[in-house]
């Protein structure tokens, strides 16, 4: 019980500090950094949720499992994202702090 | 017969768009790509007509269901059809055929088209997973494929401006997604299922339950740019390349909205409260007035259609405090779900022919800022015919189907006496009609013609435009049609109609 509560209260205080990153850093890499904290919290309480006494239910392991690939694919895009604007920027010889 | 025919066409409405992009990823020959897109979109349209009829046919208290593999709920994956998901198919199915072809000219002397068409594939299929899908889990996957297809469609642009907002839409959309994952983590642990019809019967009001509506809905909302949560819309809709700009407003906008109807009607019903409901309607009240100032306010034609999205998802928004106002009488919430649809529809092929030809304008021009476009009627007839007609059914003139949207809305607000919605929506109307006619009012003036740019867009892509346009208009005329289909089978996913049950 008391470990449930742990896994379950770290889970979504990782959340809180990850959508707090989100929304108030100003840096995208340091924002990315926050939504990969924010999954983080969501994948503790799912398997949290995975415990069931002696049982383990698989659904939740199958939902982290699939979450880790789509946080992956999203972080790949945005950091591709990043570094494209990032080159543009050098080229034009703009503002290299964007 | 008719319905095992349909079941087993179920799984391919999200099976043709991915062998579709499957086929585009591998080959980079444009012939490969242009003979597999126009093939596929045409068999995703006939699948979706087979559906429909067959889903006139059967009991509409039954929604159809096709387990995967053959495993079912809870641990397999279920795809399930009714009425609303129907509807939502055909309309993307008929958008992707023309919208297709009209990529084809587009992207047709350009090295990105090889990018274009495997991500464009991947879309449509995150569109039809999410209309079908029949357990939350799916509906996160559904809206990851939406969102990183949608991001990499609009980065295909390549301007600075483009990847900025394309970056700034997978922020958005990741947060998003993670809230209504976190929503459904929620739901499992209260209820143990993820399946929507098994969620429907077990959920009961209650704190987690709450936490996890509220969750869902910032997700779905933050896609679905109700304001306050628009400010991404704009941006990231005006510059992307036209077929992709018509899709996004078109249609992934209307599928997060789709999923919202569903849980806040059908899924979690016991736990909304009618002091939501009505905020929600409030926040759309709000989102028509101050998106049709954006868009009177600003300078560029790209961003004056997006704004106007903005302003048009606000009407769908008076769904809920005009579903809550008629709990007792199940024939009025029937009716402004019957209105929304239509809205749904209308808006869907108004808004594409309307950013198709703005994207000629701007093509044409080389810019799109309003107040050069002097005498580009004379210019170019056929898409400032195309932006009249689809403005005509954006403000709600007859007849048009924005015309019978608005009105089948009005009647249902009226019904149920909630005159300050009635006054929004006049506003509303007399508003879009301003910003329309600015525009109008410079393409026609009597100056010297606009010098054009070397790139002249073809005649026959305007009139694909022009066709949606006339579509959007037909669809006043044939009104009678659309209504059977969402009053006969629409009414299956509305609550207390004992579709769930």
């Amino acid at each position: 019980m008391t470990q449930d509560l742990l896994y379950n209260a770290t889970g979504i205080a990782l959340f809180g500090i990850g959508v707090f990153g989100a929304i108030v850093a100003a840096h995208i890499i340091r924002k990315l950094i926050a939504l990969n904290i924010m999954g983080i919290g969501v994948f503790m309480v799912l398997l949290a949720t995975a415990r069931h006494g002696e049982i383990t239910d698989p659904v939740p392991h199958a939902m982290v499992l699939t979450g880790i690939v789509v946080a992956v694919a999203g972080t790949a895009l945005c950091l591709w994202l990043t570094l494209r604007i990032r080159l543009l920027d050098d080229v034009n010889e703009g503002d290299p702090q964007r | 017969m008719i319905s095992s025919l349909a079941l087993s066409l179920l799984p391919l409405t999200v099976g043709l768009p991915l062998l579709a992009a499957t086929v585009c990823a591998m080959t980079s020959a444009r012939r490969w790509c242009v003979g597999t897109s126009v093939v596929f979109s045409l068999l995703q349209l006939i699948t979706a007509i087979m559906l429909l009829l067959a889903i006139q046919d059967i009991d509409a208290d039954e929604p159809l269901r096709y387990s995967l593999g053959g495993w079912g709920a809870p641990l397999g994956i279920d795809l399930v059809l009714n009425g609303l998901s129907t509807i939502m198919l055909l309309i993307t199915a008929v958008l992707v055929v023309i919208l297709s072809i009209y990529s084809i000219g587009y992207f047709a002397d350009n090295a990105k088209a090889a990018r274009f068409w495997p991500l464009w594939w991947l879309l449509v299929a995150g569109l039809n997973a999410a209309f079908v899908a029949g357990d939350a889990f799916n509906i996160y996957v559904a809206l990851e494929m939406i969102g990183l297809g949608a991001v990499a469609l609009i980065a295909i642009a390549g301007t600075r401006t483009a990847l900025m907002s394309a970056l700034r839409y997978a922020l958005v959309g990741l947060l998003g997604s993670l809230c209504y994952l976190f929503g459904v983590a929620l739901l499992y642990r209260v209820y143990g299922t993820l399946d929507l019809v098994q969620l429907a019967a077990a959920t009961q009001a209650g704190p987690i339950t709450w936490a996890s509506l509220a969750l869902v809905s910032v997700g779905l909302l933050l896609k679905t740019a109700l304001l306050p949560l628009h400010f991404w819309l704009p941006p990231a809709h005006a510059s992307a390349p036209p077929p992709v700009s018509a899709v996004l407003s078109a249609l992934v906008v209307k599928a997060s909205f789709y999923l919202l109807i569903r849980f806040w009607l059908e899924v979690l019903a016991p736990a909304t409260t009618d002091f939501a409901m009505n905020l929600l309607g409030l926040l759309g009240a709000v989102a028509i007035l101050w998106g049709c100032i954006a868009a009177f306010r600003t300078q560029r034609l790209k961003l004056l259609v997006a704004y106007s999205t903005v302003a048009q998802l606000g009407y769908l928004f008076l769904l809920f405090p005009l579903v809550a106002a008629s709990d007792s009488s199940p024939n009025l919430s029937n009716m402004a779900v019957t209105a929304v649809v239509y809205f749904i529809i209308a808006h869907a092929l108004a808004k594409a022919a309307m950013f198709l030809s703005a994207g000629d304008i701007q093509l044409f021009n080389g810019h799109d800022t309003i107040d050069k476009l002097q005498g580009v009627a004379r210019a170019q007839p056929i898409a400032v015919l195309t932006f009249a007609i689809a403005g005509v059914s954006l403000i709600g003139l007859p007849p048009s189907g924005g015309f019978i949207a608005k009105w089948l809305l009005l009647n249902a607000a009226i019904d149920s006496g909630h005159w300050v919605w009635v006054i929004v929506m006049l506003a509303g109307g007399l508003l879009a009609a301003v910003y329309i006619g600015r525009v109008l009012n410079v393409a026609f003036s009597q100056t010297t013609a606009p010098t054009p740019t070397t790139t002249r867009p073809r005649t026959s892509m305007s009139c694909i435009g022009l066709s949606l346009a006339l579509m959007a208009v037909l669809l006043g005329f044939n009104a009678e049609w659309i209504l059977q289909l969402a009053n006969g089978t629409g009414e299956s996913s509305v609550p207390g109609m004992g579709a769930l049950k």
